[in-house]
C-alpha cells in the first residue's frame, strides 16, 4: 500500500491505497471527482487528462504513488464558482462537443497548450497539438474553433492585466 | 495491472539497491505502465527514478551534449541550449508521441526500452552518442542489441546520453497513420568523423545504421546523391503496416529529406 499525498483544485487530499492505482481511479474513486474519464484505457485517447504540477498529463498513465506530493489539477478546478473558464466558455459557445466524453481532456488539454503558445496559435499548431486527444464523435472542427477562439479571449486577458500593470 | 510494490528512489544509489530480482525502474512510465495495464509486464517492484535530480537536465559545453536519463522529451524540445547545439535532436523530441506523452516520456527510459520503431535510438547512433550508466560508459553502437535489447545488465542503470554535436543533422520520419509510430524513421548527422545514418522502424533486429546511404553521402552530403541509392531489403521488417521492400524505398525517401533538411 501507498499512502498518496496530493493537492487536488487547491485542497489537500491523502488515501491510502494499492501501489497499482492508476492516478484517474485515485481522482475518481477516492477524491471522489468524476469529471476525468476514462476512455480508452491505453493511453491514446485523451479523456483523462489532467494538469500535474503544471504540465497536461494521462492519469491513466501514471500511477497515484508516482503523483504523490504534486499539484493536480482536473476539470472541476478549472472555472470559477458559476463563471466558467474561458476554455470552457469557448467550448459551449462554438459547440465544441456533442456527447462531452472526451471534452474534459479535450479543456484540460486546450488550457496547457495555451499556456505553452502565449505566442498565439494557428490552425495547424491545435491540430498537431491535439494528437493525444480523440473525439469519436468527429466534432474536430468545432473543437479547432473553440481552441482558437479561447487563445484569442485568454491572450486579449492577459495583454489587458499587463496594460493595467504598466 | 497486476499487484506491485511501488518505491521511489531517492537517488541513484538506491535505485541500483532496490532494483533487484523482477523489479523494474520507472521513469515516465509511458510505455511500461500501459505494458503492465495489459499483462505485458508484470514487474514485482517498480523503482521510480524519475524525481532524482542528479538524473535531470540538458548541459552544454563547448560541442559536448550531455542530457540526463530523466530529461522528459518537452525538456529536450524546448531546450534553448540544445536548439543551438543540435536542433535536430530537439525536433526529433517534439515528434514523439502527443504533448501529454512528451510531459513525462523521458530521454532514459526511451532508450533502455530500445523498442524497434522508437526514435531516440536512430538519433544515439546516429550522433555516435555515448550512453552513461551507474557502472560504465558504452558506446551506442554497442549498447542498442535488438528488439527491445540493450547491453544493460541488471541493476545498471542509465543516467545520462552524451554527445558531440554534429556540424549538421536532422531526423524525419514516416509515421503509421493510427499509431504515430516510425514505420521508418531516418536520422542523418554529419559530424567531424564523417557521416552517419540510422534507420529506426525498419529493422527486423531493431535500429541500425545504413552504410550504403553513408558511403553514398560521404562523398557527397547531398540530397542528390542519393538518387539512385538503394537499402536491400532483406533485413527489414514486414507487417500489416509495410513490406520490406516498401520500408526499403522509404528508407531513401526519408534519408533524402532528412539530407535536404540538414543542408536547409
Amino acid at each position: 500500500m501507498s499512502e498518496v499525498s496530493l493537492t487536488v483544485n487547491g485542497r489537500r487530499v491523502s488515501a491510502s491505497v494499492e501501489d497499482r492505482t492508476l492516478l484517474v481511479h485515485f481522482l475518481r474513486e477516492h477524491v471522489g471527482l468524476t469529471g476525468t474519464h476514462v476512455g480508452c484505457d491505453t493511453s491514446q485517447c485523451g479523456a483523462c487528462v489532467v494538469h500535474v504540477d503544471g504540465k497536461a498529463v494521462k492519469s491513466c498513465s501514471m500511477l497515484a504513488a508516482q503523483a504523490s506530493g504534486s499539484d493536480v489539477m482536473t476539470i472541476e478546478g478549472l472555472a470559477n464558482g458559476g463563471d466558467l473558464h474561458p476554455v470552457q466558455a469557448a467550448f459551449k459557445e462554438h459547440h465544441g462537443l456533442q456527447c462531452g466524453f472526451c471534452t474534459p481532456g479535450m479543456i484540460m488539454t486546450t488550457v496547457d497548450m495555451i499556456a505553452r503558445h502565449p505566442e498565439g496559435l494557428d490552425e495547424a499548431t491545435v491540430r498537431a497539438e491535439l494528437e493525444g486527444n480523440i473525439c469519436r464523435c468527429t466534432g474536430y472542427h468545432n473543437i479547432v474553433k473553440a481552441v482558437l477562439a479561447a487563445s484569442k479571449t485568454m491572450s486579449k486577458a492577459s495583454k489587458g492585466k499587463a496594460k493595467k500593470a504598466a | 495491472m497486476y499487484s506491485v510494490n511501488y518505491h521511489r528512489a531517492a537517488s541513484v544509489a538506491d535505485a541500483a539497491k532496490l532494483a533487484k530480482g523482477d523489479a523494474k525502474l520507472v521513469s515516465g512510465g509511458m510505455t511500461l505502465i500501459p505494458a503492465m495495464k495489459t499483462r505485458l509486464a508484470a514487474p514485482s517492484d517498480l523503482v521510480d527514478i524519475s524525481r532524482i535530480d542528479a538524473l535531470k537536465g540538458i548541459k552544454v559545453s563547448g560541442k559536448t551534449v550531455t542530457i540526463g536519463a530523466a530529461t522528459t522529451h518537452y525538456e529536450v524540445a524546448t531546450s534553448d541550449k540544445l536548439a543551438k547545439a543540435c536542433p535536430a535532436l530537439s525536433h526529433l523530441a517534439s515528434m514523439i508521441g502527443d504533448p501529454a506523452v512528451r510531459h513525462r516520456g523521458t530521454i532514459g527510459g526511451s532508450i533502455a526500452n530500445n523498442d524497434p520503431a522508437a526514435d531516440y535510438p536512430a538519433a544515439m547512433l546516429a550522433l555516435g552518442a555515448t550512453i552513461v550508466t551507474n557502472k560504465r560508459q558504452i558506446a551506442a553502437e554497442k549498447f542498442f542489441k535488438g528488439l527491445f535489447e540493450t547491453a544493460l545488465k541488471d541493476g545498471e542503470i542509465v543516467t545520462a546520453v552524451t554527445f558531440t554535436a554534429p556540424a549538421k543533422a536532422a531526423y524525419e520520419k514516416f509515421r503509421n497513420p493510427a499509431s504515430r509510430y516510425a514505420i521508418v524513421g531516418v536520422f542523418v548527422a554529419k559530424g567531424a568523423d564523417g557521416v552517419r545514418v540510422a534507420v529506426t522502424g525498419a529493422g527486423d533486429d531493431g535500429v541500425f545504421r545504413s552504410r550504403e546511404l553513408e558511403t553514398a553521402l560521404a562523398k557527397q552530403f547531398d540530397a542528390a546523391a542519393l538518387t539512385s541509392a538503394k537499402v536491400p531489403a532483406r533485413a527489414l521488417m514486414t507487417d500489416m503496416h509495410a513490406s520490406a521492400d516498401y520500408r526499403a524505398h522509404l528508407i531513401v525517401v526519408m534519408a533524402r529529406r532528412a539530407v535536404a533538411a540538414a543542408n536547409a
